[in-house]
């Protein structure tokens, strides 16, 4: 199929529009285009899987076009196997997002469906741009309708989270544009690959790897520049906090690995250490911040920082592994496992977030205190929620274990103690996860409102079935996906630890 | 061996428990009872099968993957299937132990709203075991581990509204979490060291691993494969539950009677130190790992036995007999007696899963009563449980001729025999438990089935501050009344299906499992290290073995401690009060289950919790958000403001600033000419 990547990036954005003109009148429609948007971008996703060739990591399904011409700049798509697996994600956490909102949103409803569709669109756009400028602009196209979605249908403390949320945000994003800019003074062009074959001194590569650092750490988020994600979280409609956890913290990730190794390796490999302390940093310090909130939304929010740690850890663990072993070899393992985190995350904190929309959408409170016994009165949806925090504790057999292990195993080839600090996971993870568990599923009925409670209706089942589903395949057969990467993974690594110099 | 039969031993239970957990309300409660039951049983055939042909028609080892689970940086991660003898011995006591207990939970269970939750559980417990004992990779090893501990967490918790129920599961998970920190940091340590998961590989690096070592600090390393050993009995302490991580299991009591027998007696708990015997050519070229081995096997042998004498309640007695015996079975593989921790693995599962289910069949009949103060004289109105209470006591306290015996002798002897760094004192340890077994299970039975009945009083409240819980185990009170009567078939069944090889299978199979070459290469001991062959050296027939057991020192403690048990809690009751009167500290320091408990929840939890909150208010809150964003977001303000006074719109306040400018700027000139 041709322009199949641009028709995922414009068709999602196309119907949002549909949905806008069809206005707030005639929502019936607009939720059918909504739901059928998102669906089709899902289903387009199968041929770009099965039409990916797993044997190279030559960019595939390339398209390029003039975009600016005096800047040198070119509509250019194009994807390896790390763009693929995010695409895939973020089309499938659309579709229960879309589906969620259904009978929830009740204010605006045109603008909620539109705001999600062009943000899919965008987020596809951010994966697939093989020109930095074009990235730049779905990077920071895609705040916008993040930035409405919490402020229009956020709570309470809406306007402080998302003005913390852009700035944080944008901040950072200023300094990759700073950077990408100064590079493309030098190598006369935007595009990545050739920001990626240029040259560079080590002081250059410094700063430029300090403001990639920005950027993509703000996203991540990493120690200490996360503290906006918890405000947004909670703030943000049960939507918003699933797409924000699913997606755009990966966008972190994928920025690492798509620029900050490959463009800066000598960099990288000078101030691995900073990275990798600032990610065990994130999954000890934030794993025993998780343990103490009261908020759920809070709490599953701080156990994502310490996920995405792993991200990071395994991404910049692989200098410190040729340092100790003088080997590549096991390097590729943590690309692999922070890949593999990636999805894995994506779809586990994704579905925990709808698991704590569906009882707020019944009782209005995202407190642990204001629940306990949910089980008695919900026991499927306690099955789900049970399934979902098990997987956040990286249970074998779920996807979140995947991701870890790797990290983990790689992790050990650089030294004993990352590999044992990390692991420390284990036991944090657990004890914050199950903690929340027992006293929201567990227990006795605890008032008369989760008396009051009823079990999932149809459309909720059908979501966190999928989800579940997801996380089960992942966990048990895990072996497509990192096939899908292998080629450019490796490709990655030999950039990565070349040196520039 | 046919692979697809192998498949079919774990697959059967697992679709059971898919079935019954998904459809539960669509095959009705008949249903799932006969769908699980029927799954497991054609699993445990399956199972003997398999046994049949490693043993009498010596067909060898099948070691094959089933699937690729990933490859990542050209390491293939795989499921698969090592079928061993250790492999098809494991897998007929878990099958045949799980088939007893489906059998016995219709029984047990009949009145419960969660039938079918339970029988679904129980079954996805037998998948997840087999998977464990059938792997020949450490991924699929971890898998099942974890796996095993998931659905121990979830039965812990079965009844979900009693507060003690989901405290004990909570706790469980994490304890077993502590242990599988270590044991991940083993597999990471296999991992590099040999660049494979798989087992065949792992194995053949083993004396080369034992040559590198790991650098901890500057100067500081540590001998490669003793981290890696250590790391994976840290897993092995944790599941196999090993002081100081023995905390979870007497709480794991909350759960429904069938699964402390099935999996806080006969299988999971065993994990650890089937995992040991697995990894026996790792663990043979660490001494010192396996030193460490001994030491905490020999502690949690004799100080776990300890707390059993000054418990009530029936199932913690046993709960603990249970850490006891784990204990030995470490001390066993400490002193590199694989096969006879291996041997005393398969007879302690039927006897200990035979006293769970016979404490379940007292329960019963005492409406959910497990406070053996309000019990005794039972063994009139119950005689097949008495009996087959008695079959498994007999055989707990390793009487000769019973399989107890067999198992337990041999470690003792075994431990003797060791030379290791430590043997000693473990020696001590497991001779004074023989004592302390004896002590404990007779009080235990003589407090039940014996003496006066207590069960017609009034239920009272505990005056003194007892250890045993019973008092908050109401789910069911059915109110008492009537005298208590022999439970229904389908429970008493299964009592008499365990009781037989709690007598006989020692005796059938020590000359071949325990002395024998039975394990032939599954168990790999050097032959220095090899203690079982010189306590097997003389060994002339499992008969003559137990006459000449009469004559030594195991069998005059557990003589003394029997009588003991008879003076103290049934003939003069008043002095074993006594006794607890005057030895009152000791007493204390027993109730207290040695403070582990009182540490964690006192001093571990709180402190974890204040660290959390600490970093939060002060790091997230005060620093980050506080001082840095906020305080980022104020000082703009402030100098906005500044500017904003700057740019006042006022004519005569520009023409006053340029002014000073001048000034200042003449100034200047003036002075640096």
């Amino acid at each position: 199929m041709p322009h199949l990547l641009s028709i995922l990036i414009w068709l999602p954005i196309a119907a949002g529009l549909g949905v806008l003109a069809l206005g707030d009148r005639n929502i019936a429609a607009g939720r059918w285009l909504s739901l059928a948007a998102a669906l089709a971008t899902l289903v387009l996703t199968v041929p770009l899987w099965n039409g990916f060739d797993t044997t190279t990591a030559a960019l595939q399904f390339v398209e390029k076009l003039p975009w600016i011409p005096r800047f040198q700049a070119y509509y250019a798509l194009g994807i390896d196997g790390i763009s693929l697996p995010l695409i895939v994600l973020t089309a499938f956490m659309t579709v229960p997002v879309v589906i969620a909102a259904w009978t929830v949103i009740e204010t605006r409803p045109a603008q909620y469906y539109a705001a999600f569709l062009i943000m899919e669109g965008l987020m596809i756009g951010v994966f697939s741009a093989s020109d930095a400028l074009l990235f730049y602009f779905f990077w920071e196209a895609m705040l916008i309708p993040m930035f409405l979605i919490i402020g229009i249908w956020g709570g309470p403390r809406r306007v402080y989270a998302t003005i913390k949320f852009f700035l944080y945000t944008f901040l950072g994003s200023v300094f990759m544009l700073a950077a990408l800019i100064y590079m493309y003074v030098k190598a006369g062009d935007y595009s990545i690959a050739s920001l990626q074959a240029l040259p560079l001194t080590l002081v250059e590569q410094r700063w430029i790897f300090l403001a990639f650092l920005l950027a993509f750490a703000v996203k991540v988020p990493m120690f200490p520049v996360h503290t906006w994600l918890p405000d947004a979280h909670v703030e943000a409609p049960t939507g918003g906090s699933v797409i924000l956890a699913a997606i755009m913290l990966k966008m972190g990730g994928y920025g690492f690995l798509r620029f900050s190794l490959p463009v800066t390796p000598d960099a990288s490999r000078e101030l691995d250490l900073l990275v990798i302390a600032l990610s065990l940093i994130a999954v000890i310090y934030i794993g025993f911040v998780a343990l103490v909130q009261q908020d759920m939304k809070k709490l599953i929010a701080y156990s994502s920082i310490a996920h995405m740690g792993f991200v990071t850890l395994g991404a910049f663990v692989i200098y410190e592994i040729v340092r100790a072993t003088g080997r590549i070899q096991g390097a590729g393992m943590g690309l692999d496992g922070a890949m593999v985190q990636m999805i894995s995350h994506g779809l586990i904190s994704g579905a925990l977030f709808l698991c704590v929309g569906v009882l707020y959408d019944r009782v209005h409170s995202r407190q642990i205190a204001d629940y306990g016994g949910v089980v008695n009165t919900m026991p499927v949806f306690a099955a789900f929620m049970v399934l979902f925090a098990l997987a956040n504790t990286g249970l074998p057999g779920t996807s979140g274990f995947v991701g870890e292990f790797l990290v983990i195993i790689a992790s050990f080839r650089a030294s004993f103690w990352y590999a044992a600090l990390a692991a420390l996971t284990l036991i944090l993870g657990a004890c914050y996860t199950l903690w929340l568990v027992k006293r929201v599923v567990f227990g006795a009925v605890a008032n008369p409102k989760v008396a009051a409670l009823e079990d999932l209706n149809p459309r909720e089942l059908v979501v966190l079935g999928a989800l579940a589903a997801a996380v089960l395949l992942v966990g048990v057969w895990p072996a497509p996906l990192l096939k899908v990467m292998q080629p450019t993974i490796h490709h990655l690594l030999t950039q990565a630890i070349a040196t520039k110099l | 061996m046919n692979p697809n039969l192998l498949l079919a031993i774990p697959l059967l239970p697992l679709g059971a428990a898919i079935v019954a957990g998904l459809a539960g309300k669509l095959i009705g409660r008949a249903g799932a009872h006969w769908l699980t039951c029927l799954a497991v049983g054609a699993s445990c055939l399956l199972s003997l099968m398999v046994l049949k042909q490693v043993w009498w028609d010596g067909v060898p080892a099948y070691d094959a993957p089933v699937y690729t689970w990933l490859v990542s940086d050209s390491m293939h991660m795989q499921v698969g299937f090592l079928v061993d003898r250790l492999t098809a011995l494991m897998i007929t006591v878990v099958t045949f132990v799980s088939l007893c207990v489906h059998v016995y939970t219709i029984g047990y269970m009949a009145d419960d709203p969660g039938y079918t939750r339970f029988f679904s559980y129980i079954s996805l417990f037998t998948f997840s075991m087999l998977m464990l004992v059938m792997s020949n990779n450490f991924m699929q090893l971890f898998f099942g581990w974890e796996a095993v501990g998931l659905v121990s967490y979830l039965l812990i918790g079965f009844w979900y509204t009693r507060p003690t129920a989901i405290v004990a599961n909570l706790k469980a998970f994490i304890v077993n979490r502590v242990g599988d920190f270590g044991f991940v940091l083993g597999i990471a340590g296999v991992a590099f060291y040999a660049y494979s998961l798989d087992y065949r590989d792992a194995f053949a690096a083993a004396p080369h691993i034992a040559l590198a070592s790991v650098p901890l600090s500057g100067t500081a390393s540590v001998n490669a494969l003793t981290l890696i050993c250590i790391c994976l009995f840290v897993g092995a302490m944790g599941k196999s539950a090993q002081v100081p991580l023995h905390v979870w299991l007497p709480d794991s009591m909350e759960g429904p009677t069938p699964i402390s027998a099935l999996i806080h007696a006969a299988t999971m708990v065993t994990a650890g130190i089937f995992m040991v015997a697995r990894m026996s050519p790792l663990f043979e070229y660490s001494d010192a790992a396996l030193s460490v081995v001994m030491v905490v096997g020999a502690l949690t042998a004799f100080f776990m036995g300890l707390l059993g004498v000054v418990n009530n309640d029936i199932k913690r007695v046993i709960a603990y007999s249970t850490l006891s015996q784990l204990g030995y079975m470490t001390v066993a593989l400490g002193v590199s007696a694989y096969g006879a921790a291996i041997f005393h693995l398969m007879t302690h599962a039927f006897f200990k899963a035979l006293l769970f289910l016979a404490a379940g069949s007292v329960i019963i009949a005492m409406h959910h009563e497990q406070d053996m103060r309000r019990m005794g004289g039972l063994a009139r109105y119950m005689p097949i449980t008495a009996v087959t209470c008695w079959i498994g006591a007999l055989a707990l306290i390793g009487t000769p001729f019973f399989s107890g015996f067999y198992s337990k002798d041999a470690i003792i002897e075994a431990v003797g025999e060791s030379h290791r760094w430590g043997s000693r004192f473990a020696y001590a340890c497991v001779l004074l438990g023989v004592f302390v077994t004896a002590l404990y299970t007779f009080r235990m039975l003589f407090m039940t089935f014996h003496g006066p009945e207590r069960f017609r009083e009034a239920p009272h409240g505990h005056d003194d501050h007892a250890v045993g819980k019973g008092d908050d185990h109401g789910h069911e009170d059915h109110g008492h009344g009537g005298d208590p009567r022999e439970s229904p078939w389908v429970v008493t069944l299964p009592l008499i299906a365990l009781a037989i090889p709690s007598v006989l299978i020692g005796a059938v199979t020590a000359g071949d499992v325990l002395f024998g070459s039975y394990f032939g290469h599954a168990i790999f001991v050097l032959p220095a290290n090899d203690v079982v062959a010189k306590v097997g050296a003389d060994f002339g027939g499992a008969l003559e073995f137990a006459l000449h057991g009469l004559l030594k020192a195991p069998f005059w403690f557990a003589a003394a401690g029997v009588a003991c048990a008879w003076y103290f809690f049934l003939r003069r009751p008043e002095l074993a009060d006594a006794a607890a009167h005057r030895f009152r500290l000791l007493y204390r320091i027993l109730c207290n289950k040695f403070y582990f408990d009182w540490f964690n929840e006192k001093v571990l939890a709180p402190l974890a919790r204040g660290v959390g909150l600490g970093l939060w208010k002060a790091g997230d809150q005060g620093l980050i958000d506080g001082a840095l964003v906020n305080g980022t977001a104020e000082s703009v303000g402030w100098f906005g403001g500044v500017l904003r006074r700057v740019q006042s719109g006022y004519l005569y306040s520009y023409a006053f600033w340029m002014v000073i400018g001048l000034a200042v700027l003449l100034g200047w000139y003036l002075t640096h000419p």
